[in-house]
């Protein structure tokens, strides 16, 4: 190819090659042409226009950030509020008119007692502002501080008080885990925000309700455009475009229930979650130990985070709706339920529990908790006295994927898709799951204890109160609802519709069945919560459970008396009320609490009674006063 | 004074001696110095006197002129020997970026060796037009439509890989690089119209699958900044503001108020023009502009010197490209073009860009001090 190359080819390709430089030269010069045309019409043409906008009255756009909606609980008492918090301004400019800033400071340290590194602070942001700005000095004073301040005020120009806005939880403690908290947005959280919304905003929803809702509490932002002077100084404003302020919620959530469960889990951890059956919200959510979201809201210090973090209790942990369990002897109704459906069982039907189920030519035996065995037992005295015998042979009988496919419809192992964000699944083995995760092959094994809750299988406290409730509903499925309505300005402008028109098909006489052996745990004789039957003219179904499996790990240095309940199951409870027409569904686990009767079946009561106390007062607790 | 001319003319040569014999062109040399000099003055006003700023900016420029005139002593043979190679190795660094490169600003952009992060797209606006300079000077005489469209290959492909990234302004420099070379090899008039058709056509692809609803929104915002004051249209009505005020001779040095009042924003990067056409004026932006102008005729006539088809079509394509680097910005700045993230060659505050730049002048710089028959 280059071997054709000659001088006279060299010479015009020369040729070529400067007639495109002198033609890309023009271009050049045309462009560069139309650059200093438009820079003429800038700076000759609009220089009047301009100059009036920047040098003598400049336009400052500044954001006005909005109100964050109010969260309320179903009676409209105040979850989430927004309170002033009181910072104090050093305009230094002002405090140099009228004396000295270091002196100025030196008394401020005095009379507030503030530690050097503010000062220091204070003297870096000063060199990167300009000498007529205010520099934030203090924040979130508390009101001693703001009192001694106000007295001395005379003695300080150019030190101001401003107010602003922070995030206030009345009760913390009990909100928590469902109502969540603000946070300073961070870095990362600047990124994916609107930046035009966000601009004069500090805090963000980071868990709960907070955060699933930002959308709505955060509201819109309006602005105001500042004529300023050479200095930066405001003059007059031009134009203001209000902000809006962040919807408002209203929970399903029952504050004083709240309370009544928060006490009731006293000295244990665990979770209570219950729900209105009859449209699916959420009247009790709760996860002990909790914490002080509050702390959280202007940045928690190192120390008090570590503490949390570090606590063998996980406090910061929600466990009514990530906590998974195994549910135990709470799943029974269910199976029983299940195997009524499948006509495996008949409900007079008896079998023989000496005490043990042995698969034939097998040598294992799969033990009852009672020891010498039940006797002759049908289903409602196989769910009565819990007898696991019972519900081992009706697993063999109904097979994995029998079970699955029922248990599935009750919505173990799947979310309830409740409004929160982070739940969890729970689990309900099948054949497809063991494959996959474990790599093995179902045994018949597998099954039969996962016939009495334990195995594999996984629940949350909001699952289990979900299926109770559904299972009190007779099937109608009840899907849990946080947030019950939304207003703006006073006007309710959303009420959720409550979704739950799905239906389990299931045969209400077998229903019956099921409630009537639920109703004999509490009411019946030899049932395994007969306790908190006592002193009420209505009835409660429930259904006892205990778990094997401990999840709270325990520090060795730990009191004799905790390290003892460390080995203790897991304690469980699930119930509704009254049973002639059902209103409240509750699920209760207490971590190591041992028995579910005698431990978790009170607190559900608790709740119930109060619930059912100030629903209608026909329903009498005559142990209300003790 | 007058008794010094003499010793001052003598040690002016001697300085001339050694650039020469670091094969340094003198008249790129110094308007180079220049403009570097200029964005050091209105760098430290539009940081807000911030030293450290300045410090950094000077270390920058020292590494980028250290290598340019490291590139400068390299035989522009050697160039043209590694073309293929360091474009084969740009274009997988630029994968690579994309599978595992770090989000910096949104923006998959950078590669973490460990030790220091790099932007190989900085690296490919230099390669690219090596590559296509090879290649079009092997097939120069026989442009036809396989090598024309193996040549758009060559082109497309970083292209295409930088506005993954995304980084639009980079990309449009690449392209526009690579244009270049082929407009510079001689390709025919009836192909450019055929190309720029091609190009007219691929807008409507490239607006409705390849850009960014913020890209989309950026030129859409040009046409009415107002719409949107507080988010998009923000830079650009302030920035107009900042120039229309300085007027025909400015507010002087320091006296810009939108950037020193923080109006501005990217005051010290992206925006720096804005800041210089307040505090110097229309009489400072015509002087930047005829500096600009001066570095671009300097470029073009060591590209009409230059003495293989190679050297021409490289030195042509890396001079278009830094005036692309100009309109753009200076464009986008005063409001005729969208927001691209492209800085202000020379002036803007910033390494990685600056590093390219000198590097590409380096380039020029061995063109020029290379020549085995000297033209006088």
């Amino acid at each position: 190819m280059s071997g054709r190359y000659t001088i006279r080819d060299a010479i015009a390709e020369n040729r070529i090659f400067f007639n495109r430089v002198v033609i890309i030269f023009i271009l050049i010069i045309v462009s560069m042409t139309g650059l200093v045309v438009r820079l003429v019409y800038l700076q000759i043409e609009g220089f009047e226009y301009y100059a009036t906008l920047a040098t003598k009255n400049q336009i400052r756009i500044s954001s006005i950030p909005p109100m964050r909606g109010v969260i309320y609980d179903r009676n409209g008492v105040v979850l989430a509020e927004n309170r002033p918090a009181y910072n104090l301004k050093i305009f230094p400019e002002k405090v140099k008119k009228n004396g000295n800033l270091k002196e100025t400071l030196a008394r401020l340290q005095q009379l507030l007692a503030i530690p050097d590194k503010k000062i220091i602070d204070f003297y870096k942001q000063r060199k990167r502002r300009k000498y007529f700005e205010t520099i934030p000095f203090l924040s979130n004073l508390t009101e001693e501080e703001v009192a001694r301040f106000a007295v001395m005020r005379p003695f300080f120009p150019g030190v101001e008080i401003n107010v602003s806005s922070t995030r206030y939880y009345s009760h913390g403690l009990l909100t928590a885990h469902v109502v969540g908290y603000v946070g300073r947005i961070n870095k990362k959280e600047l990124k994916s925000l609107p930046f035009a919304e966000y601009r004069g905003t500090h805090f963000v929803g980071k868990v709960g309700v907070e955060k699933s809702y930002e959308a709505l509490l955060h509201g819109k932002a309006g602005y105001t455009e500042e004529e300023t002077n050479a200095q930066g100084r405001s003059v007059n404003t031009l134009r203001k475009v209000d902000s809006q302020s962040g919807a408002n919620l209203y929970l399903t959530l029952d504050i004083k229930l709240q309370e009544v469960a928060y006490n009731a889990l006293e000295g244990y951890n665990g979770a209570i979650v219950a729900i209105e059956i009859k449209t699916g919200d959420v009247l009790v959510f709760t996860s002990r130990p909790s914490f002080d979201p509050n702390l959280f809201v202007n940045g928690i210090s190192t120390k008090d985070y570590r503490a949390l973090q570090d606590s063998e209790d996980r406090p910061m942990f929600n466990r009514a709706l990530r906590g998974q369990y195994p549910p135990g002897s709470t799943i029974k109704p269910f199976m029983g339920l299940a195997g009524l459906e499948y006509g495996v069982i008949k409900p007079r039907e008896s079998i023989y529990c000496p005490g043990y189920y042995k698969l034939p030519n097998v040598k294992h035996r799969f033990r009852d908790w009672k020891r010498w065995g039940h006797g002759s037992t049908n289903l409602k005295k196989a769910i009565t006295q819990s007898c696991d015998v019972y519900f081992y042979s009706l697993a063999m009988t109904l097979g994995i994927d029998r079970m699955h496919s029922f248990m599935s419809k009750f919505g173990f192992g799947q979310k309830t898709g409740i409004d929160l964000q982070g739940e969890k699944s729970g689990l309900f083995p099948s054949r497809a799951w063991k494959k996959e995760h474990k790599k093995k092959v179902w045994y018949p094994g597998n099954s039969i204890i996962t016939g009495i809750g334990q195995g594999f299988t996984l629940t949350t406290p909001l699952q289990l109160a979900r299926a109770t409730a559904t299972l009190a509903n007779y099937g109608k499925i009840v899907n849990p609802f946080l947030v019950d309505r939304i207003t703006q300005s006073n006007h309710t402008i959303s009420v959720f519709t409550k979704p739950g028109k799905a239906s389990i098909p299931l045969k209400a006489k077998n229903i019956d069945e099921i409630i009537a052996a639920m109703v004999n745990v509490v009411h019946g004789q030899g049932g395994t919560a007969r306790r908190i039957s006592t002193g009420i003219n209505y009835q409660i179904a429930g259904k006892t459970g205990t778990a094997q499996v401990f999840t709270v790990k325990q520090n060795e240095t730990y009191n004799s008396h905790k390290l003892k309940k460390k080995l203790h199951d897991h304690a469980l409870f699930i119930s509704f009320a009254p049973v002639a027409d059902p209103q409240i569904a509750v699920a209760v686990i207490v971590e190591n609490g041992g028995h579910g009767g005698s431990v978790a079946a009170p607190m559900a009561a608790k709740v119930i009674k109060k619930f059912l106390a100030d629903y209608d007062p026909k329903f009498k607790d005559n142990n209300e006063n003790q | 004074m007058k008794t010094n001319d003499s010793s001052q003319f003598e040690s002016a040569s001697l300085i001339g001696n050694i650039l020469r014999k670091l094969h340094v062109d003198i008249p790129l040399f110094l308007v180079l110095t220049l403009s570097c000099l200029l964005s050091f003055i209105i760098l430290y006003s539009a940081s807000g006197k911030n030293d450290d700023v300045l410090i950094r900016q000077i270390v920058r420029i020292g590494i980028a002129f250290g290598l340019m005139i490291g590139l400068a002593h390299i035989n522009p043979e050697q160039f043209k020997r590694y073309s293929t190679f360091l474009y084969g190795v740009g274009i997988l660094l630029l994968i690579a970026v994309l599978l595992v490169g770090e989000i910096g600003k949104g923006a998959q952009r950078w590669l973490d060796l460990g030790f220091f992060r790099f932007q190989p797209s900085e690296m490919i606006k230099i390669t690219t037009p090596m590559m296509l300079a090879w290649y079009l000077s092997k097939h120069h005489f026989e442009l036809k439509w396989k090598q024309l469209l193996i040549a758009m290959g060559l082109i497309l492909t970083p292209t295409l890989l930088i506005a993954k990234q995304p980084d639009l302004g980079t990309s449009l420099l690449v392209a526009s690089s690579g244009v270049a070379v082929l407009f510079f090899a001689g390709i025919s008039w009836r192909l450019i119209v055929i190309i720029a058709t091609l190009i007219a056509s691929f807008i409507p692809v490239l607006w409705f699958y390849l850009m960014h609803d913020y890209q989309r929104g950026r030129v859409l915002t040009l046409f009415n900044p107002e719409a949107d004051p507080m988010g998009r249209g923000y830079h650009i009505i302030q920035s107009k503001i900042a120039i229309g005020s300085g007027g025909i001779y400015g507010k002087g040095w320091m006296g810009s108020t939108q950037a020193q009042l923080n109006y501005l924003p990217e005051s010290s990067t992206d925006f720096i023009f804005a800041v210089f056409a307040e505090e110097f004026g229309l009489a400072g932006c015509l002087g930047l502009l005829i500096l600009y102008l001066l570095i671009i005729g300097r470029c073009l006539y060591i590209a009409v010197q230059a003495q293989n088809t190679y050297c021409r079509l490289l030195a042509g394509s890396l001079t278009f490209t830094f005036f692309v680097y100009v309109f753009v910005n200076i464009g986008m700045v005063i409001g005729i073009l969208p927001v691209v993230g492209v800085p202000l060659p020379l002036i803007s505050y910033g390494g990685t860009s600056m590093v390219t730049l000198l590097g590409s002048f380096g380039l020029l710089m061995s063109i020029h001090t290379h020549k085995k028959f000297l033209a006088h």
